[in-house]
């Protein structure tokens, strides 16, 4: 297996996706006193191209490691960062790729990616279940870790007025109530 | 007619979530048939604290680094680890060298006593209790160590966003020589005990096969998934801390057999092999470190200033005991709370191939090979054995489980 820089892999990524790439990034820093570097990449894409940009990844990595979807609540938007490592294996080459998904609060649909990675299946159940977006195609579509008598349609990350309802939440001593 | 339906008849075995043993809860739902296991379905959750919602809506970041020390009560150096690397990569705050030395060095101590741990619990579960009593007095040695350099045994408070809170100086070096030089006396023993007793082999080779394809489709990390030969540890893949300076190489259980089954034997080998490399990383530290400061910013008001103003967004990877843990973290300026953290922990993804492990596998063998993943989570305390074909309900116990176990092994000593 190849194993290309990190510039080549965000070309490669511009090419694979067309019109479907926004945005990419590189950060690395030094780390302690032999300054080898850390690296990760961040790479931006629309709805649309969210598939093909997995299935890019399964191309430059076969079987890339699935670390965890985090989720954030941006307001009108909710995105996603989908946290993945390739190039396990060799001493100083691993990178860590997380691929950002921005999903406007009108749609929150995301495709499943089970049948690339069945592994996902922990993590696309608790973004389902915590961030209130829909993983589409799903295989399991039970709760991960909230309780069956959790109120439907509230969703504890967010935090609009689907968040936790107020009489979920202790209000610490000398605190206000949030909403 | 009567036979057919016989034939067709399966028992579902709830396990959990309740266990005496190990630290936290789980639910198994095991689908037998007769004795062999042909369906597992996971319930998590019991314990989910909403640790990440404190973190983005209570506390600030210095705060949240004691609530991810108490995420997990054996990986309490690894959260935090992976915390502050993911809050350093977000703000551009960098450790002095000195202070990813000490670092390191815990991260070690950990491992030791973590891996001695699980050896204690798994000879436990084939009721070989000699052994299990034998490796846990062993561990007490690490434990005291452990209090010695941080001054607590369990939670240890020594991580700080850029750098550490506690030195480890020149004069504790003896100590700590004495304790790892303690350990290298013993490893020959430990091997001998662990990988040539008869009992021991019969009773975990072949047992609960985890094949390589499935480990990597499924995402296992950490010792479980390199005893299936996945070459993952981030310790040599993606280095971090004093592990960037020094040569490390994954273990998997080829180095002492030559081949890779994927068995609890080989999850043994792999956790054995990895006590031996703790101790010669933490040598080497001890020889390397660099002299210096400890904390980038010693006073904590100011970093919390620093911290409220920054705005930018890192991951955090620490390779744990069970394997890799992974913290995420966005912070946004005048925001005092952090504005996401996710935490992903080995037993997260390790769980997932419980199902592949278990199929096809007596109950006795549940025990020990569900034990072999170390899962930080775990099981095993009321089964309602149901019989699907007459709606009979029989109950046992977490014991009657162990004692099932313990009679398969007296059953192979004979």
């Amino acid at each position: 297996m190849e194993l290309l820089s990190p510039e080549k892999i965000i070309d490669s990524f511009k090419t694979a996706l067309g019109d479907g790439f926004i945005d990419a990034k590189i950060y690395q820093r030094e780390v302690a006193l032999k300054k080898n570097k850390f690296r990760s990449i961040w790479v931006e894409v629309k709805q649309s191209a969210f598939r093909n940009a997995v299935e890019h990844i399964c191309y430059l990595q076969k079987y890339p490691h699935l670390a965890i979807i985090s989720s954030s609540d941006l307001g009108s938007e909710v995105e996603l960062i989908y946290h993945f490592t390739i190039y396990y294996g060799y001493h100083l080459e691993e990178l860590s790729l997380g691929l950002r998904v921005k999903l406007l609060k009108s749609d929150l649909r995301i495709p499943t990616i089970t049948d690339l990675i069945p592994g996902a299946i922990f993590t696309e159940r608790e973004t389902q279940e915590m961030m209130g977006v829909e993983v589409v195609g799903i295989p399991d579509k039970r709760r991960l870790f909230l309780p069956e008598d959790f109120p439907e349609g509230a969703y504890p990350w967010r935090k609009d007025e689907k968040g936790p309802p107020s009489d979920m939440l202790r209000v610490l001593p000398g605190r206000k109530q949030k909403r | 007619m009567m036979l057919e339906e016989t034939k067709k008849a399966t028992y579902t075995i709830p396990v959990g979530p309740i266990h005496p043993a190990l630290k936290e809860p789980i639910r198994l739902a095991l689908t037998v048939d007769g004795e062999e296991i042909v369906d597992v379905d996971i319930f998590v959750g019991h314990v989910h604290r909403g640790i990440e919602w404190l973190g983005m809506n209570r506390n600030n970041p210095i705060q949240s680094i004691y609530v991810s020390e108490r995420i997990c009560g054996i990986c309490n150096i690894c959260h935090p680890f992976a915390f502050v690397m993911a809050v350093e990569h977000a703000t551009g705050i960098t450790p002095p060298p000195r202070a990813e030395y000490i670092r390191t060095i815990i991260a070690e101590m950990e491992r030791i006593h973590s891996h001695l741990l699980w050896a204690g619990v798994a000879a436990h579960e084939i009721g070989f209790d000699t052994i299990f009593y034998l490796t846990w007095r062993v561990r007490e040695e690490i434990m005291d160590l452990i209090e010695y350099v941080t001054g607590n045994r369990v939670t240890k408070a020594m991580f700080q966003i850029g750098g550490v809170r506690r030195d480890i100086t020149e004069e504790q070096f003896p100590r700590i020589r004495q304790s790892l030089d303690y350990y290298k006396s013993l490893f020959d023993q430990l091997k001998r005990v662990f990988l040539d007793d008869k009992t021991i082999q019969m009773r975990t080779k072949n047992v609960g096969i985890l094949k390589k394809e499935d480990a990597l489709k499924l995402l296992t990390v950490g010792p479980s998934g390199r005893a299936s030969g996945v070459p993952k540890d981030v310790r040599q893949n993606q280095p971090y801390a004093a592990y960037a300076d020094l040569d490390i190489k994954v273990t998997t259980p080829d180095i002492l057999t030559g081949t890779v089954v994927g068995d609890v034997y080989d999850r043994i080998i792999v956790r054995l092999l990895e006590v031996k490399q703790a101790i010669e990383i933490i040598e080497q530290c001890l020889e390397k470190m660099p002299p210096g400061p400890i904390l980038a910013q010693p006073k904590t008001a100011l970093l919390l200033k620093t911290l409220t103003k920054a705005e930018g967004e890192g991951i955090g990877r620490a390779e744990a005991p069970r394997g890799e843990v992974v913290h995420y973290v966005r912070l946004e300026a005048g925001q005092s709370t952090l504005a996401t953290w996710k935490v992903r922990a080995p037993t997260y993804v390790n769980l997932m191939s419980a199902p592949t492990i278990l199929k096809g596998m007596q109950i006795a063998d549940v025990p020990i090979a569900f034990a072999s993943l170390d899962p930080c989570l775990s099981c095993t305390n009321r089964i309602v054995v149901t019989d699907r074909a007459t709606g009979q309900k029989s109950v046992t116990d977490y014991e009657e489980l162990h004692r099932l176990s313990v009679e398969k092994t007296r059953k192979l000593q004979r």
